[in-house]
């Protein structure tokens, strides 16, 4: 004798119960979880770009950011300015640059819209940094960065970080040995075009005391998350060199 | 066990050795490679585990009688991949950094036979107390393979533990470093997770001939 359970007409109306019991939940869960969700994002974006210029609690090898009670002090504090770059040079101040989605101001130049290029604009001990985010795509996922640079385009701090790239290789683009070789490279050739920074695996300079060649050492294991953070250097910062060039004038 | 049957201790305890599920059972395998590099990974991923098996294989049990079974395994499916966004969700709000440590490893979880294994094979015939002790113990014996693992990863890959420097020179030139020990590279690459976990189902099956199949 067939089930009551193995009838078609069960079997559907289990799935639509079972979908809507599910779909409910979660957009509970979601919905409840959102607002603290935004929040540690927000904060994460401060950290970031602090970070990238200097302003962190790092010890010996280790990268760690200020902590969240002290962020939003410490990003009043040491951002002077936010401005977002439109058509290359023009730039307007706004407030909460860091909030524009880097990801979707991509997609929308993909579409033919215009980009707008977010820049943070910090001072620290009498310097002047210039912080710009930046994505691109590893081997898994996503790959981002916060790069300070300086009014030459000489980088003065970098904070990498990824969605997915693998655990002890491509994750590592995280770790202070890594994103401290790019203090002190120049994005610019001599003669002040834009090259960008290469990871390079045949680097001849593993030690990176040559900050004019535009490269810095591989990790070991995590080639093609060194090419997509290459490929993003050069892509999205790229868009930024009209913006300094107005600088130097 | 005072508080447990020797029927329901069994339940516990099996799974942590003689049927465990990583090296008896040969399920889960491509967890115990994919993520084992950092052991604070390992941790992480045996607890979450630990969540998703113990409440699914009771969500599971509950449900058993009402379940269609033209579409029990898409139901098995749904519940871990409810519970998993569960964990992902609580975890971006309450421990963000940890989260983002983790985060396709917690997605992972899904695609971990064991949890679905076990759905099939003890929740869909038992009752819930009997399968939460049953998904208790399985995600255990998974997890501390996991830990092994996560422990010879990273300690010779990295020369750390829980990214405490421990072959490192905590004291500048006394370390192991100082006397010509270098890390070693390939305990990071995927491959070696494979051969430590073929280490350890080699000693187990040295120090208990009845596992080994004719």
């Amino acid at each position: 004798m067939e089930n009551r359970t193995d009838k078609n007409s069960y079997t559907i109306l289990f799935a639509i119960g079972m979908v809507l019991i599910v779909g409910a939940l979660l957009a509970f869960v979601a919905s409840s979880l959102k607002p603290n969700i935004a929040e540690n994002k927000r904060i994460e974006k401060q950290q970031n770009i602090l970070y990238a210029m200097g302003v962190n609690e790092n010890e010996e090898g280790s990268a760690n950011f200020i902590s969240t009670d002290k962020v939003a002090d410490e990003f009043t504090k040491y951002i002077t300015k936010q401005v977002v770059i439109t058509n290359g040079t023009q730039s307007e101040e706004n407030s909460e640059a860091y909030l524009i989605d880097v990801k979707k101001e991509q997609s929308k130049a993909k579409s033919g819209g215009e980009r707008r290029l977010p820049l943070f604009i910090g001072e620290k001990e009498g310097k002047t940094y210039y912080i710009a985010p930046i994505r691109g795509k590893g081997l898994w996922d996503a790959v981002w960065a916060y790069v300070a640079m300086d009014k030459n385009m000489v980088v003065q701090g970098a904070y990498f970080d990824h969605q997915g790239e693998t655990a002890g290789l491509g994750a590592n683009i995280k770790e202070r040995f890594f994103m401290d070789d790019f203090i002190g490279e120049h994005l610019l050739d001599a003669s002040g075009n834009f090259v960008g920074i290469n990871i390079s695996k045949s680097n001849a300079d593993p030690l990176n005391k040559d900050k004019t060649d535009n490269e810095v050492d591989a990790i070991a294991g995590a080639t093609i998350t060194g090419d997509g953070v290459s490929a993003m250097l050069r892509s999205d910062l790229k868009l930024y060199v009209p913006y300094f060039k107005t600088l130097k004038n | 066990m005072g508080l447990l049957s020797r029927k329901d201790s069994k339940l516990i305890l099996d799974p942590l050795a003689d049927d465990n599920p990583i090296t008896i059972q040969v399920l889960g395998i491509c967890s115990a490679l994919a993520i084992t590099a950092q052991l604070k990974a390992s941790i992480v991923m045996a607890v979450s585990v630990l969540f998703v098996l113990g409440a699914g294989n009771v969500v599971i049990s509950l449900i058993r009688n009402i379940i269609p079974s033209k579409i029990r395994i898409i139901v098995q499916l749904t519940v871990v991949a409810a519970l998993v966004i569960i964990v992902d969700q609580v975890l971006k709000a309450f421990s963000y950094q940890l989260s983002k440590e983790l985060g396709a490893f917690i997605g992972l979880i899904i695609t971990n036979c064991i949890i679905m294994g076990r759905f099939e094979a003890f929740a869909l015939g038992n009752g819930p107390w009997r399968s939460f002790l049953d998904g208790i113990g399985n995600a255990l014996g998974y997890g501390v393979i996991l830990i092994i693992v996560g422990f010879f990863r990273e300690l010779l890959g990295s020369g750390t533990l829980l990214g405490f420097k421990v072959l490192g020179d905590p004291i500048a030139k006394t370390g192991l470093y100082s006397i010509g020990y270098e890390n070693n590279g390939f305990m990071l690459l995927a491959p070696m997770a494979l051969i430590v976990v073929g280490v350890i189902i080699w000693v187990q099956r040295t120090r208990n001939k009845a596992l080994i199949e004719d």
